[in-house]
């Protein structure tokens, strides 16, 4: 593209134009629904020209992650996508490429995990990569989608990291929705990433090396680890400074958490990805109501930025975390992370509520939103509070009747 | 046709140069190493190998290497995968980003049969699919050596291995024929495939040297005598290696245009019992009482592969 343009796409096409904006050339990929039009579209661009470089059908996501990480360790800007069981099949390769500390950019498009198999979203998924030590970014919309294609290689390129980036989006509520985005020409783009220049050698005949050697002791692998965890904790320095470049670039700000409505709020949805938008509807409307409600929603996920997030938090009342992801015996992921966060803030809310919804693509509705509200009223209220009511109830019920006819329904 | 030479007669025809020092961590009297150090004499110093998890992966241990060319750890089932990786990023560079051909190198996958015949299967297979260009070797040691030597899909019948022990109601320890990975992968059609000993240097050498003029994929297996796991005094390595191509048990040959060929073929068969008496994982069909039906098992077995080519 040579102007900026402003068309309309589906998150996954969002995704597929930041790789072609980015300038990539790898792509080892594997289809799964709902990510498989990321692909799809790349295969077309490689296929016709479009995109100069290689795009690989790889046999599975252990495979396609491997070559993706050996790619990137032979000096070419890599990409590629997944989502949901394929995260899960190649989480061996994902923990082995953040070790060799390879930059490239991954979009997951969340889908909630067998068993029971579905293809609609939840975060369980990007969640069990929580821990193997690439940079996560959230997008709610498919401009952040787009937006962080292009921030996560200037992110995972920088000397200081050397990590691979991921960016997640919801599955259907966000993969298939289309809303129009802004897409820079190539020149602008150029002004803020540059073709990739390998921080670390890489592979070719004059540069001799052994990489990913075994170790022996506790010492050597700690230290390698650490080495790995003060790269991952100065990304959020790296994020600060590549967004505020970005933003001098292209003009839209990204914050590692967005504050939506929070100057005065009393009740305070924490939200990622695209339920936000939702729970932004729902602030709005519960405003106009005349509660004083406010939306923090998470961006940068790995590092987390703790310190963002606490002072952000503190001195609001009352905190529903909202988790679209579970751990079952123990709740919501990320909220022990944001009650980790506020534990030593002398100003932290009253009360950090614990909320769990929006799994297997089970929707948020405006008055789940407000049963959150009603909840805090009571300070007797348990937590975790699952957003399933009555209603889900006889949903489900219906349909289990017609697995099993002889059986009553259950009174409860 | 494509007319090839072979470079080599006489062992003392090759190469004087070591690609592989000496001291790295594994056993004495491995035999996979020394097919890997005569393979890489041939292959030179432009070589990356992408290793699976596996006892060769004790080669490069933080801070060392033995190598003088590159080590890429990957994991148990997806050294081939690395290797794609790192062929098609060499590919884009030299293509487009002006990357000289010098700088070009030889990609390798260097893996056990435990990953060779289980776990990396799959995703060999659909690099052979692919046509990658790469040459593979596969050390064959008929087990899971690194974690102990447990059975694998290429563990012999009537062999004793850790999970595959013999018994009373299980005799023969491994009861399944070693799986033939040779005829899987010629099933795909690759470039090249050859099976090597180390105990036949020149062959071996002769055999590298003709899979590096070509491109493709380039599969090897290695008959790797392991005094670890098969039991037996390491400096007996070379003997048990003869052994096994002098019964006939492992058939040295190549693969190549459409036609196998046995390069080193037995000229009298010897009986098979010579090589499974010396090892202690076929102890159990000698002692304490002889288990002719075993043994006359793995004869028949024997006998009957080479009756297609005798
Ligand atoms: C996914 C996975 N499963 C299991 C292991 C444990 N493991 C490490 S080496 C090995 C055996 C490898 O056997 P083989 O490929 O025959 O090589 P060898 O050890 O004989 O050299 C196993 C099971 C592993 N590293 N990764
Ligand atoms: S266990 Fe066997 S294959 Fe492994 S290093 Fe020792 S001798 Fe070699």
């Amino acid at each position: 593209m040579t102007t900026d343009e402003r068309i309309m796409l589906t998150g996954n096409k969002a995704a597929a134009w930041g790789a072609r904006m980015a300038q990539v050339e790898y792509v080892p990929a594997f289809p799964i629904t709902p990510q498989t039009e990321i692909v799809e579209t790349l295969a077309k661009w490689f296929a016709e020209g479009t995109m100069k470089g290689k795009y690989t059908n790889m046999d599975s996501e252990h495979s396609m992650f491997m070559a993706a990480g050996a790619g990137a360790a032979t000096g070419v800007r890599v990409f590629t996508a997944s989502s949901s069981q394929g995260i899960l099949h190649g989480m061996e390769s994902l923990y082995t490429l953040t070790g060799w500390r390879v930059p490239l950019v991954i979009v997951n498009v969340s889908r909630a995990l067998a068993t029971p198999i579905t293809l609609e979203p939840d975060h369980n998924d990007v969640m069990s990569t929580r821990d193997c030590g690439l940079i996560q970014l959230h997008a709610e919309t498919c401009q952040e989608v787009f937006d962080f294609i292009l921030l996560g290689y200037h992110i995972a390129e920088n000397p200081n990291v050397c990590l691979p980036v991921l960016v997640n989006m919801d599955g259907f509520y966000l993969s298939f929705t289309r809303e129009p985005v802004l897409i820079p020409s190539q020149e602008a783009i150029a002004n803020f990433l540059t073709a990739f220049k390998p921080a670390q050698p890489v592979f070719q005949a004059s540069q001799p090396m052994a990489r990913a050697s075994a170790v022996f002791g506790g010492a050597t692998y700690s230290y390698f680890k650490m080495q790995h965890n003060l790269a991952a904790y100065h990304a959020e320095k790296v994020f600060n400074e590549s967004a505020q470049k970005f933003s001098e670039q292209f003009g839209r700000t990204y914050e590692p958490a967005e504050k939506f409505h929070m100057d005065d709020a009393e009740f305070v949805f924490v939200m990622s990805n695209s339920f936000a938008t939702k729970g932004k509807a729902a602030v709005l409307q519960l405003r106009r109501q005349g509660i004083k409600a406010g939306l923090l929603k998470l961006r940068l996920f790995r590092p987390f930025p703790s310190a963002f997030i606490a002072e952000a938090l503190s001195g609001h009342k009352n905190v529903a975390i909202i988790d679209q992801n579970l751990s079952p015996g123990m709740g919501g992921i990320t909220y022990p992370e944001i009650v980790a966060s506020l534990y030593s803030h002398p100003n932290r809310p009253k009360r950090i509520l614990s909320v769990i919804g929006g799994l297997g693509g089970k929707d948020i509705r405006e008055s789940d939103f407000m049963s959150i509200i009603n909840h805090f009223k009571d300070p007797e209220s348990p937590s975790p509070l699952y957003l399933f009511d009555d209603v889900d109830m006889a949903s489900f019920q219906k349909i289990q009747n017609i697995a099993n006819p002889k059986e009553e329904p259950s009174s409860s | 046709m494509t007319a090839f030479v072979n470079p080599y007669k006489k062992i003392k025809d090759l190469h004087p140069k070591e690609a592989i020092s000496p001291g790295t961590g594994l056993c004495a009297g491995c035999g996979g190493l020394e097919g890997l150090r005569l393979a890489m004499k041939e292959l030179g110093e432009n070589v990356l190998i992408c290793n699976a998890a596996g006892c060769f992966t004790l080669l490069s241990v933080y801070p060392f290497t033995p190598l003088k060319s590159s080590w890429l750890y990957t994991t148990m089932g997806a050294p081939v995968p690395a290797a794609q990786g790192v062929r098609d990023a060499l590919d884009i560079r030299m293509a487009h980003k002006g990357l000289s051909n010098d700088e070009n190198l030889l990609v390798m996958a260097v893996a056990g049969d435990g990953s060779s015949n289980d776990i990396g299967l799959g995703a060999t297979s659909a690099a052979l699919h692919r046509k990658l260009d790469f040459i593979y070797f596969c050390y064959d040691n008929e087990a899971y050596g690194n974690t102990g030597f447990q059975l694998s899909a290429a563990s012999p019948l009537g062999s004793a291995t850790q999970t595959a022990p013999t018994t009373k109601v299980h005799p023969a320890g491994a009861e399944s024929f070693k799986q033939d990975l040779f005829e899987i992968w010629k099933a795909q059609e690759p470039t090249y495939i050859a099976t090597v000993s180390p105990r036949e240097p020149v062959d071996l050498s002769n055999k590298f040297a003709k899979a590096k003029t070509l491109q493709g994929p380039r599969m090897f297996i290695c008959m790797s005598p392991c005094p670890t796991g098969w039991g037996y005094d390491p400096k007996e390595s070379n003997l048990i290696a003869k052994l096994a191509v002098d019964t006939g048990i492992f058939p040295i040959k190549e693969y190549f245009e459409g036609k196998v060929v046995h390069t080193k073929p037995p000229k009298k068969r010897l009986p098979v019992e010579q090589f499974l008496e010396r090892q202690k994982r076929f102890r159990h069909l000698f002692e304490p009482e002889r288990r002719d039906d075993i043994i006359a098992l793995i004869q028949q077995h024997v006998d009957e592969y080479w009756r297609r080519y005798e």
